[in-house]
């Protein structure tokens, strides 16, 4: 153990690492305090900070809350629930982009570019987009840089949607030092580990995305025994639902087609969506919406929602039935249940879980947080603050590469504990062959196009050889962020081989090389930004102060050239207090600082005067 | 530790002897510890080589757990290091004793799978007697554990290796009759 002591020795200060919870609909960041994780407020007070981003004419993006308000003033140039369309093809997400008002620009074969007011992004890039106002969240809050970041994933996504998470992060300044499972940093955050030798379910229905994972607790060590989900799956479904409901409704109410105009579908969202919300603690409520003039409201009640909803949560039970089939037990050994994401306020998701699991579920974190804090404690591990906790995470879907006709042959099974390797030797086919050609995919099927395809690569520079001879060996490792990583070697020379993995949707390390540097400005304009905020703070506090002094005697004893060097002094901090150049405000700050050095010191000679006279009086 | 590569073997990995009989409680504590002091996680701050060892060690200690855990897998493991050819003709022959009732069960398989009541109880007569024959290969199985524990010996081996390849024969049946119950 000595070892690491002097490797960590020679460390210099650890990084201050946080939490982020990329959401669907909402994201949040956390930090490890001294002893528990604590979510970080944004400007507004609030830590949730909606995953919306709005492209304006001019300037900046706008991130959050505030971009929540122009999904109904610009629908063409404001992007929700981004994370549906991480890591997929543009074949994937044509039931998503039927419900999005924007629109995919050509050339999206390997990733899909939005076209937002005359400019192209990609999911990435709008994921980046939030994190980096997470990152400047706890930036303020904490008082110093941030750029190490553990990032929650739903636990059930595929390679290319957790390359592409990650790719996010370093768009957005973030070194990702770990992708952790959203169920899995949920139970985390419970601190379950309390209980020794417990089997526990987390149920995560977020807002697009469903994940069940089984976890086994031993002291300190959360194993994940299985885990099954569906990344499309979620509340937005809920509101996509109702909002077909009440469009039709309209229909047949005002004889107008409303569907095609974003500008009403959006504010129609927005009341369906507190209606949803509403009814999670009321019988019945009422979707209230005005437009152009008119007016439309439908009540609706429980019952009603529960029955259009029925079929979108008994959706999540076949997976929950799945994992524990995998895991190896039965409802009656799992011994807490842990309910995770908005959705799960709904009571008769509730009511699903208590019935299939024959357990009450623990609701005490709040579902929006407790992915957050979670994140925020595997951050605490990594930067080894928290010793007594570990995560043993599993790998959700298998992984194989296609073999003759088609078919696929398993190499890394789905609940494979990560990191996980497998090892398989390839040879050549013909006299001479120069290289092979490998097809990695992921996934349950036996046949290649009933899988997700990952990546291609080629096996290159194989030294000709009669057919069968070549020997090489690949191996592929599943890491600790569930991301495949491939090695090869020439087992007849003991040759390492490089390998170049195409992935099959996703960006070329290039693209994200440019994405970053065109952030670099970015980044200098926002520290500028920083700067200047912090050098105001510190005007404002000595500005208060020589106000403050002004009304003590010792500034009577001043001299009146004395005086008005003060007052000289202000007034040009004030001025450069306006600008945008800290520097300027950090010399004035200086040179008033100097102006009342003998005003200090008079008070001060005053202030212990005061305190021997007050010690007499007391003796 | 953190220098050369790790171990590859499976039990040189949980730091105990090849054996085929193993206190899985024992090797579940085992588990834990080692990942304990390899997990990526536990080395996250450390230089390139050392988390790299760290994820190449946690790797194979993950196979190791998911193989030396389960019986058969455990089994297949040791034959294989032995030279035994696992995957020739696993599981295709129909153990002689079977033969009968193997006929029996395809002829009301189907009938069962539409729906005949009949044939279902029939179906479900032959599965338990499969469960049964499935439990006392499972004891015979252990029982070779034992044996080659205290005298190594390819006999034994070869033993094991047919019995395996019935028990696979006979997985397969009860999982077929399963599903034509459900």
């Amino acid at each position: 153990m000595s070892l690491f002591q002097i490797d960590f020795g020679d460390e210099p200060k650890p990084h201050k690492v946080v939490g982020i919870d990329l959401g669907t609909t909402n994201s949040l960041v956390a930090f490890m305090d001294l002893t528990a994780p604590k979510v970080i407020p944004g400007v507004d007070g609030s830590p949730i900070v909606p995953s919306v981003v709005s492209i304006p004419e001019h300037g900046e993006p706008i991130v959050g809350a505030a971009a929540v308000e122009r999904l109904i003033t610009h629908p063409d140039r404001t992007i929700y629930s981004v994370k549906r369309l991480m890591g997929r093809g543009v074949s994937d997400v044509q039931d998503e982009l039927k419900l999005f008002p924007f629109h995919i620009a050509p050339g999206s074969e390997m990733v899909i570019q939005l076209s937002l007011g005359g400019k192209r992004f990609t999911p990435p890039g709008i994921s980046a987009q939030i994190l980096r106002q997470l990152k400047k969240n706890a930036e303020a809050y904490l008082g110093e840089p941030v750029d190490h970041a553990v990032i929650t994933v739903p636990a059930y996504f595929n390679d290319a949607q957790r390359q592409a998470t990650k790719d996010a992060g370093r768009i957005a300044g973030l070194q990702v030092m770990r992708l952790v499972n959203e169920p899995t940093a949920a139970a985390l955050a419970y601190g379950l580990d309390k209980r020794e030798n417990g089997i526990v379910a987390v149920y995560d229905l977020g807002g697009g995305t469903f994940d069940i994972s089984i976890l086994k607790l031993h002291d300190g060590i959360f194993e994940v025994l299985a885990t099954n989900g569906d990344t499309h799956l979620g509340g937005d479904d809920f509101d996509n639902l109702l909002l077909r409901v009440a469009l039709e409704d309209i229909a047949a109410e005002w004889g107008a087609d409303l569907s095609g105009d974003q500008v009403a579908v959006q504010t129609l969202r927005r009341a369906v969506i507190e209606a949803k919300h509403q009814l999670s603690t009321l019988a019945v409520t009422t979707i209230a919406f005005h437009y152009q003039g008119r007016a439309y409201r439908r009540e609706i009640t429980r019952d009603v929602l529960e029955k259009l909803i029925t079929p979108i949560v008994n959706r999540t039970l076949g997976p929950c039935r799945n994992c524990m089939a995998d895991a190896g037990v039965t409802p009656e050994q799992i011994d807490e249940v842990v309910l995770v994401g908005g959705s799960t306020r709904i009571p008769m998701v509730r009511q699903a879980v208590r019935a299939l699991f024959k357990a009450e579920p623990h609701t005490e974190l709040n579902p929006d947080e407790v992915v957050a804090l979670g994140a925020a404690v595997q951050a605490g591990i990594l930067s080894g603050h928290v010793h007594d906790k570990l995560l043993l995470d599993v790998t959700p879907l298998s992984l194989g590469i296609e073999t003759m006709g088609g078919v696929v042959s398993k190499l890394i099974h789905r609940n494979s504990t990560i990191p996980a390797t497998a090892a398989e030797t390839f040879t050549t086919a013909v006299d001479g062959q120069r290289n092979v050609l490998i097809h990695v995919v992921q996934g349950e099927r036996e046949m290649v196009r009933d899988c997700r395809s990952l990546a291609r690569f080629d096996l290159k520079d194989i030294d000709p050889l009669p057919a069968g001879m070549a020997k090489i060996e690949v191996r592929f490792l599943i890491d600790a962020n569930g991301i495949l990583n491939v090695s090869a070697k020439d087992l007849r020379t003991g040759k390492l081989q490089t390998v170049e993995v195409k992935p099959s949707y996703g960006l070329s390390d290039e693209q994200v090389e440019a994405m970053i540097l065109e952030s670099f400005a970015k980044a200098e304009e926002d520290f500028n930004e920083r700067q200047v905020r912090e050098a105001r703070v510190e005007a404002d506090r000595i500005l208060n102060a020589v106000d403050k002094a002004k009304g003590d005697d010792a500034y009577m004893e001043l001299t009146d050239g004395e005086r008005a060097l003060v007052d000289n002094s202000i007034a040009e901090l004030l001025l450069a207090y306006h600008g945008e150049n800290h520097h300027l405000i950090l010399d004035k700050l200086e040179a008033l600082n100097k102006a009342t050095m003998k005003l200090a010191e008079l008070m001060m000679n005053t202030a212990v005067r005061g305190a021997l006279k007050g010690t007499k009086i007391d003796a | 530790m953190f220098s050369g590569p790790p171990p590859s073997d499976y039990f040189a990995i949980f730091g105990i002897e090849k054996k085929l009989a193993l206190d899985v409680e024992d090797l579940q504590r085992r588990f834990y510890a080692n990942s304990r002091e390899w997990h990526p996680d536990r080395h996250a701050r450390a230089g390139a080589a050392q988390l790299a060892y760290a994820e190449a060690a946690s790797a194979t200690l993950n196979d190791a757990w998911r193989v030396l855990r389960d019986p058969v897998a455990r089994a297949e493991y040791v034959l294989k290091g032995e030279g035994f050819n696992i995957s020739e003709q696993r599981g295709r022959d129909v153990p002689p004793e079977l033969l009968e009732e193997v006929f029996d069960l395809n002829m009301v398989l189907e009938e069962a799978r539409n729906g005949d009541a009949a044939a279902k109880a029939e179906v479900a007569r032959a599965l338990a007697k499969f469960e049964r024959i499935l439990s006392e290969i499972d004891s015979a199985r252990d029982g070779i554990f034992v044996a080659y524990d205290a005298a190594p010996g390819r006999d034994a081996l070869s033993e094991l290796r047919s019995l395996l390849n019935r028990r696979k024969y006979l997985q397969n049946l009860v999982r077929d009759a399963r599903a034509a119950l459900v």
